[in-house]
């Protein structure tokens, strides 16, 4: 190496220097010490079994995983449809409509879970129409439902922004021809739009997956009932101080979500942004 | 768009009513949070008159948790232009398997739920009771979580533009290495640089998940100050925070949607 191209690379490095600081004292050494802290508890590294081999554990695993699957399936199918509209179409309002959506992108867990009570908790408008309607107060806030509800308004932002872009690349001769050929509306979207829409919705549905799963301010002002994956650590934490099981637990929850997303990025190619 | 100049069928209007269910889906609790927060009892309805105490409690209760959130918002933007920009430097100047790897790297905090996030650094950082109960704390949380949200817009920019020739360029003149970079790359890169901004300070704004874990009484934030709001307050308190909130968020989120629509409409030809 050359004197000029070895002071270049030094400088790179250089550059490269405070993030990487930073990055190793606040996030790798505590990450890889949290690892350590899981397995040091009285069962040991049996701990990362736990959330398998302890009852209460994997029913809220599965209620997680569940949870999230049907989630993620519901936001696809919403946002296909919504998304292609407003891609597809032009007409009066059609901008508001997009704006509206793109509110809730940054709105914390909280703020979503508390938006829910006030549509279908107990003094909530879906409550006040179902009393109405059929004499039975519907409260869904606190149950599966009100969660699922919940997940849902934070997941078909993110989902349809994604469609929306992915749609306006679609190759139109694609469809057009498809038409000429006489294919129906729903053999187009069967063989034309959805497979060229496939990388976004692997991607966009791994990141509401992934978002889901590790879904905590939501789960914290509604799971009053119900047990998901981060309201159990959350749980053993501060009710029980058990710092080893709420640490094997999360780095379960987390490579969990690595995994989905890695996965969703082999499928669909390098897309797969990472989630807020 | 030539489906546009088409006859509109049933099916448009079948997708305009679901289009339009969805967006009513997002919309009615905000416009329901917004009504609570300023009418006099909620139990009783709109008819129990409207008014601004709630908010005028709610500031009383909790201006500081506003102050401290855009504090904390303002030092992550900093924070991650003095960390990002040069660390996206380096990986638009060396694609390889390193850069590759650093990058996987810097996206873990976000692909990792928060929770794991704010566990790590409790009990590495707990040990440290001054940095642990200041608001320095939150704001290394946020750092770490925004982080590729400021290095990902700058690094895309940096690999498309033509910022090797004009550095090369800078060079031949007689440019030294920091002329260079802030007389030719910051400027070429500004666009990426605004768009990662905006979006970190929206992120650390409502970022509720981490902090929820790293504060103390004396660090609550915005959102942790609504947690706390709703599960002790009655439901107008919460709810004129709620619009408190609102009219610091929605405006970013406006202005990040126009800056993305923005670049869209100059990538059509």
């Amino acid at each position: 190496m050359s004197a000029p191209a070895r002071r270049n690379t030094w400088l790179l490095v250089a550059l490269m220097a405070p993030a990487a600081a930073f990055f190793l004292a606040f996030w790798l050494l505590p990450m890889v010490r949290l690892v350590g802290v899981g397995a040091g508890g009285p069962q040991g590294l049996s701990a990362y079994l736990l959330v398998i081999t302890n009852e209460s554990y994997f029913r809220s695993l599965l209620n997680t995983l569940g949870l999230s699957a049907a989630v993620t399936a519901a936001t696809l199918v919403i946002a296909c449809i919504a998304g292609l509209f407003l891609e597809r179409n032009q007409f009066a309002g059609r901008s508001v409509l997009i704006a509206v959506l793109t509110f809730p992108l940054a709105f914390p867990g909280v703020v979503v879970g508390f938006l829910i009570i006030l549509l279908c908790g107990r003094q909530g408008i879906v409550g006040e129409i179902t009393l109405r309607l059929t004499g039975e107060k519907l409260v869904l806030a606190y149950t599966l439902g009100g969660l699922f509800l919940g997940y849902l308004y934070f997941s078909i932002p993110r989902v349809i922004l994604t469609v929306m872009a992915a749609a306006e690349k679609l190759d139109h001769a694609l469809v057009e021809a498809a038409r000429t050929l006489g294919a129906n509306p729903w053999q187009i979207l069967r063989d034309v739009t959805i497979p060229a829409l496939m990388p976004a919705l692997i991607s966009s549905g791994a990141i509401c997956f992934a978002t889901s799963v590790g879904a905590f301010g939501t789960a914290f002002t509604l799971a009053t009932n119900i047990t998901v994956l981060p309201m159990t650590i959350y749980g053993e934490f501060t009710n029980y101080a058990n710092l080893s099981v709420a640490a094997a637990l999360s780095i379960v929850l987390g490579i969990v979500t690595w995994a989905v997303l890695a996965l969703a990025r082999s499928l669909a190619g390098n897309t797969v942004a990472a989630a807020a | 768009m030539s489906a546009a100049s088409q006859k509109r069928t049933a099916l448009f209007y079948a997708q305009l009513i679901f289009t339009l269910l969805v967006c009513a889906f997002l919309v009615v609790p905000m416009v329901l949070s917004i009504m609570a927060g300023v009418t006099a009892n909620y139990f009783v309805g709109i008819k129990s008159g409207v008014t601004t105490k709630w908010l005028v409690e709610v500031w009383n209760l909790y201006d500081r948790t506003i102050f401290l959130s855009i504090g904390i918002a303002l030092a992550s933007v900093v924070c991650t232009l003095v960390l990002g920009v040069p660390a996206a430097y380096v990986l638009a100047k060396r694609q390889g398997r390193v850069s590759r790897l650093i990058e996987e790297l810097l996206v873990l905090p976000v692909a990792v739920p928060g929770l794991a996030t704010a566990l790590a650094l409790i009990q590495f950082w707990g040990p440290f009771p001054q940095f642990r109960t200041s608001w320095l704390f939150i704001l290394v949380g946020h750092v770490i979580f925004t982080l590729p949200f400021m290095v990902r817009p700058v690094l895309a920019i940096m690999l498309t533009g033509d910022l090797k020739s004009l550095e090369e360029a800078a060079a031949t003149l007689g440019a030294r290495f920091a002329q260079r970079f802030f007389s030719v790359v910051v400027p070429n890169v500004k666009g990426g640089i605004l768009a990662g901004s905006l979006m970190v300070f929206t992120l650390s704004v409502g970022e509720f998940n981490i902090t929820w874990m790293l504060h103390t009484p004396l660090t609550m934030t915005l959102p942790v100050g609504l947690a706390d709001s709703y599960a002790s307050m009655r439901l107008e308190i919460g709810s004129a925070y709620t619009i408190i909130f609102f009219v610091i968020i929605i405006p970013l989120l406006m202005a990040m949607q126009s800056m993305g629509g923005r670049t869209r409409d100059r990538a059509r030809p």
